[in-house]
């Protein structure tokens, strides 16, 4: 603490949320493509295709 | 028509599959450079002592919060001139991060601030221009969170993106003017071209570092839309087929 | 050019209708420089000084609240795509459709602020800066703002949205309107500097503002 000066508080009060909102940013970001991927598998598993890989058969 | 729209998706998912570790680990080790110069190499400011290191992760942060900006402007050229659907993609994608950074670079301003002169907040020229543009990130996100129909939204974020683009500068100018109508004195100046090189040094490695940690979220976060999208219409292909 | 003038007409006689909205604005203006005392007090001394800021934000949130009106009640009855399939430019459209709004909504707040400067105790000189500050700045609000309207249009409930998107376009208007409206009275810098950069933003919104709210409209309408 004594290192950082009289105003180490703020310096670790601004790193503190700095590291804080990046976390919840990749933390959004990973999860969000986890449970998207996982779905996708679901989907194809059942054998769902996008029209475009299936040629319009499915219309 | 389907198969145009997605092709160009595709082959960015391959390539987001290929770089986006590489560009990950990249950051991951500009950060640590960057924290280990701020932290052990970079000197104390002899006026404001130790507390200079905030600015280490203030500027960054600014900076990302126009760099955003300008992101998101590209993306809203691509999408009303060239209606690529990527575009809309990006845009909506940057916006939510543009708005955090923008937040950081306030909250940090803040806590600079509070030691410097003494009060959380000062209607100073820099942090009024700030805080507009993080109203405007917001009113963006509002907008396009507000219409449904995804193509719609884009459209319509675009527009408004352009004409903050244009008014941004304007805006700037008038706050500028604003202040120093009414503060003659500048209290405090942030960066600009005072920085000594040993402050400067670190002070480039961490806002590389910050602008990799942005292109890794934006990349990963437009992987996960066009994953979203998808999904969507496999969902309604599935709903089609039930019938 | 006829086609434009007779839009103009209907616009006025639509906004001067019961229900049309227009005599709402002054109204609206009237109470917020009524509020104003109730909080910072009485003192008219005070209210003297900051007199221009409080018209100046009364006539601003004025004009916003009319705006959600301007192109919603026309695509409610489908005038709008016939305005959009038509021939006279949309750009333009929006520009004469923006001026009979002002004339309508916006002309009775520049109109009735120097009776409500009496109220703030604001010297003539100032009731005079500022009743000039807002003829030229109103259309500015109306311009920029269409560009929020047009944006909202397909919403059923815009009108908060509106304002949150308009606010920081609008904030160049306000400082320069109530810098000239005060610089008429105090010293620091002349009337005209302020005054002449007003009207140059008022000008830039003329040329933004429809530009921008047509492209709004039409990429919206597909």
């Amino acid at each position: 603490m004594t290192m950082l000066g009289p105003h180490a508080g703020f310096i670790f009060a601004s790193y503190g949320i700095v590291v804080a909102v990046i976390a919840g940013l990749v933390l959004w970001v990973t999860l969000d493509g986890r449970g998207r991927r996982r779905e996708l598998a679901d989907l194809e598993a059942r054998g769902i295709r996008r029209r475009s890989e299936s040629g319009g058969a499915s219309r | 028509m389907r198969l145009i729209d997605y092709a160009n998706p595709t082959r960015f998912l391959g390539l987001v599959g290929v770089s986006l570790k590489w560009i990950a680990a990249a950051t991951a080790i500009a950060f640590a450079v960057g924290l280990w110069l701020v932290f052990m190499v970079a000197p104390a400011d002899y006026q404001q002592g130790e507390t200079v290191k905030i600015m280490y992760i203030h500027v960054p942060c600014a900076w990302l919060s126009m760099f955003c900006y300008v992101t998101m402007a590209g993306s809203a050229l691509g999408t009303l001139v060239w209606r690529h659907p990527l575009a809309d993609v990006s845009a909506k994608c940057a916006a939510p991060i543009g708005a955090a950074f923008t937040f950081l670079a306030l909250v940090t301003g803040s806590l600079w601030g509070k030691p410097m002169w003494g009060t959380w907040w000062v209607w100073d020229a820099r942090l009024t221009s700030v805080l507009v543009l993080f109203i405007m990130y917001l009113g963006l996100i509002a907008l396009t969170e507000t219409i449904e129909d995804p193509i719609r939204a884009a459209r319509a974020g675009a527009v408004l993106t352009l004409v903050g683009v244009v008014n941004i500068p304007i805006i700037k100018f008038s706050v500028d003017w604003w202040n120093t109508l009414h503060q003659p004195s500048s209290v405090f100046r942030m960066g600009g071209s005072t920085v000594d090189a040993s402050m400067l040094v670190p002070l480039l490695v961490m806002a590389g570092a910050f602008t990799g940690l942005f292109v890794t979220l934006h990349l990963a976060a437009m992987r996960n839309e066009i994953l979203r999208r998808r999904i969507r219409a496999m969902r309604l292909v599935e709903a089609s087929r039930a019938e | 050019m006829s086609a434009l003038s007779a839009l103009f007409f209907r616009e006025l006689k639509l906004a001067a209708r019961i229900g049309g909205g227009a005599p709402m604005g002054s109204l609206f203006f009237l109470i917020v420089v009524t509020v104003v005392p109730f909080g910072v007090g009485p003192d008219m001394r005070l209210l003297a000084r900051i007199g221009p800021a409080i018209l100046w934000i009364g006539a601003l949130l004025a004009t916003l609240l009319s705006l959600d009106r301007l192109f919603q009640a026309d695509r409610d009855d489908g005038s709008l795509d016939l305005v959009l399939a038509g021939e006279s430019p949309l750009e333009l459209v929006v520009l004469v459709k923006c001026l009979a709004h002002w004339t309508a909504t916006g002309l009775p707040l520049v109109v009735v602020s120097p009776f409500l400067a009496l109220f703030l105790a604001m010297e003539p000189v100032a009731i005079a800066a500022t009743t000039a500050t807002l003829a030229v700045g109103t259309p500015a609000l109306t311009f920029t703002g269409a560009i929020g309207a047009a944006l909202t249009v397909s919403l059923r409930r815009g009108g908060l949205l509106i304002a949150i998107l308009v606010l920081p376009l609008t904030l160049p208007v306000m400082i320069f309107g109530v810098s000239a409206a005060v610089a008429a009275v105090s010293e620091p810098v002349p009337f005209r500097t302020p005054f002449a950069i007003l009207s140059g933003l008022a000008l830039f919104a003329a040329v933004l503002g429809p530009v921008a709210a047509a492209a709004a409209l039409r990429h919206g309408g597909e």
